[in-house]
């Protein structure tokens, strides 16, 4: 806080910084050897997914990176059913209600641990972290009996709930760490201005905490896209089950070959919105935080 | 600390001391029931969602309960708890799960600060290089292992064909290699990620005052982006840790916990669904809880990682 207060009231530096060498022909090729080692390590086991569900499945027998020949049947065999069409749908309107409800409530958790006084601050604390330590496995089993007690069980709500439950302790952690570092010099300002509580976080924090929020609703979204063990102990059709529960279910169907073909190709499949969701999103995960709050 | 010092002139003196000698004052029970009111509905569904369960996975850790003798069912104490604990089973998967969570957070913490760095400061690119970089944290963890057990499978796959038509998911501590590399390459991003948040607080100023002064690339990270960092680090370990311990899916799908490559959390869902014995799987569960709150007490106290909202001063 105070180099941040010191560094804005000095802006000299910045000035001569400014004119200061340019990039020479070398840095620009060191980075642009990290960008590509970067982009073909996080690629190259894709685009081998990518591969194997062009695969015949007799190519799939031969361990060349590419297909000698290509077929769409593993798509077709997928796409044609709703075997995997309906989990796909499941997968994205529970992924993204679970994530709204878990952002909505962590940012408001997440400003009051942040910024108010209040008794119980500490445990809350202490239970966030306890919920998001406990490992899930020992949850199933309890939570398959209440599920189906109060019909929640094969249901969107049966497993929106829970991811909610277990987004809410990553994005109170996350949010709260984002909230903490928010020029709250602010929202001083506007209480003197005779701004509410209430106002000071919708009109002066908010707006300045959207990248953390936008980071955090990230992060829920793929943990409750990626979630496994609840998404496969709590469905028992595919009136919810989610699709990385359909392709075990894929993996389960024949006991003597392996379905690797239409395995590769769901899984390609449900990586595509990701890759769209990453695309749309991705320029503001890292938008400057306070640019133009602090540094004015 | 400056903060402190300006709010404090531009404050209404009487206020602040008003404040100080009667605790509700007006204003201050506003600040608690609104404090109360924004937390409620996170506290309500994480109670609702957990405290059952878990009270119940603790009642089921004290009793014998197999689901095939369900008329067996009975309180035994503490009997499980030796039972897992004087297990070979249990301290192999223990000493598995330590393993690979101490390999895979180490390389994952450095690879993911090179990684934050280069999204943060690479000169073109940019875009295309954060977009590839949060694919493997995007995918499905059960879609990409399958991806790498199918790589690693002799005479199918490009991996084992580039190692000489090896079979690592045969033996014990190639198994662990393959598992811990398929962990760094779906956990890298999230590092990367959270790591990229603390990197983008760090004041782009301080970074060029730095420069002008002379200190070399090098000074200014250790001396500037560490220290400004080290929550954000010490916030991204946690979680990695933590999430790393209860490894699960990666092991599932590549070795099922052949060959002595099974976690504590393998372990315990077999016996749970496969063994379909409540009282150890729970045992097991409770045990691995234990484990990780040690963890998570650790690195709060010892390393000083904050918790949400315990830094109070800073205001």
């Amino acid at each position: 806080m105070a180099a941040v207060t010191t560094s804005a009231a000095t802006p000299a530096p910045r000035e001569k910084a400014r004119t200061g060498p340019r990039t020479t022909p070398q840095q620009k090729a060191g980075w642009g050897i990290g960008n590509f080692v970067v982009i073909a390590l996080a690629l190259i086991p894709v685009l081998w997914m990518v591969s194997l569900s062009f695969k015949t499945p007799a190519a799939i027998l031969d361990p060349s990176f590419l297909p000698k020949s290509w077929t769409w049947s593993n798509y077709t065999q997928i796409l044609q059913t709703s075997q995997f069409i309906r989990p796909l749908i499941n997968s994205i309107g529970i992924g993204l209600i679970a994530t709204l409800i878990a952002v909505v409530l962590a940012s408001m958790a997440a400003y009051a641990i942040a910024r108010l006084a209040f008794p119980g601050k500490s445990v809350l604390i202490g239970m966030s972290l306890l919920i998001a330590m406990f490992p899930q496995i020992a949850l199933v089993t309890p939570m398959f009996n209440i599920e189906r007690s109060l019909g929640l069980f094969n249901t969107w709500p049966g497993l929106i709930i829970p991811y909610v439950a277990f987004g809410l302790p990553l994005g109170i952690y996350t949010l709260s760490a984002f909230f903490r570092e928010i020029p709250w010099e602010l929202e001083k300002a506007a209480k003197m201005d005779g701004a509410t509580p209430f106002q000071a976080f919708t009109k002066v924090i908010a707006p300045l905490a959207a990248p953390g929020m936008v980071t955090t609703a990230i992060l829920v979204f793929l943990f409750c896209w990626n979630e496994f063990l609840f998404a496969i102990s709590f469905t028992s059709t595919t009136a919810s089950r989610t699709a990385p529960a359909s392709i075990a279910y894929f993996s389960g169907s024949s006991v003597f070959t392996v379905p690797t073909g239409p395995i590769s190709a769901a899984a390609v499949v449900i990586t595509i919105p990701i890759i769209i969701f990453v695309l749309f999103f991705q320029r503001r995960i890292v938008a400057g935080l306070t640019s133009g709050a602090v540094k004015g | 600390m400056s903060v402190e010092t300006t709010a404090g002139t531009q404050a209404v003196p009487q206020t602040s001391g008003k404040v100080k000698k009667v605790p509700l004052s007006e204003g201050a029970r506003a600040e608690r029931n609104l404090g109360w009111m924004l937390c409620a509905p996170a506290v309500i569904v994480m109670i609702g969602v957990t405290a059952y369960p878990v009270v119940y996975a603790i009642i089921l850790s004290l009793q014998r309960y197999n689901l095939e003798l369900p008329q067996a069912v009975k309180f035994i104490g503490f009997s499980n708890y030796a039972a897992v604990l004087s297990s070979p089973y249990w301290w192999q998967a223990l000493k598995v799960t330590v393993i690979i969570t101490v390999f895979s957070v180490g390389i994952t913490l450095v690879l993911g600060m090179l990684l934050a760095l280069l999204m943060h400061r690479t000169l073109f690119g940019r875009g295309t290089v954060r977009t590839a970089a949060l694919i493997p944290y995007g995918i499905v963890t059960v879609a990409a292992a399958y991806g790498w057990q199918y790589a690693w499978t002799p005479g199918q796959g490009y991996l084992s064909a580039a190692f000489g038509n090896s079979a690592p998911l045969t033996t014990e501590i190639s198994s662990i290699i393959v598992i811990i590399v398929a962990e760094i390459w779906k956990t890298t991003p999230f590092m990367a990620l959270l790591l990229l948040a603390g990197l983008s607080l760090v004041p782009d100023d301080l970074q060029k005052a730095a420069k002008v002064d002379g200190a070399t690339a090098w000074q200014r990270f250790t001396r500037i982006t560490l220290p400004l960092m080290k929550p954000a680090i010490l916030v991204a370990l946690l979680f990695r840790t933590l999430d790393s311990f209860r490894i699960f899916d990666n092991i599932f799908i590549l070795t099922n916990g052949a060959n002595n490559t099974g976690s504590v959390s393998v372990v315990g869902y077999d016996n749970l669904f496969n063994a379909l014995n409540l009282g150890i799987g729970s045992t097991i569960s409770i045990l691995i809880f234990i484990c990780v709150a040690i963890i998570a007490f650790a690195f709060i106290k010892g390393f000083g990682t904050a918790a949400p909202g315990s830094d109070i001063g800073k205001r």
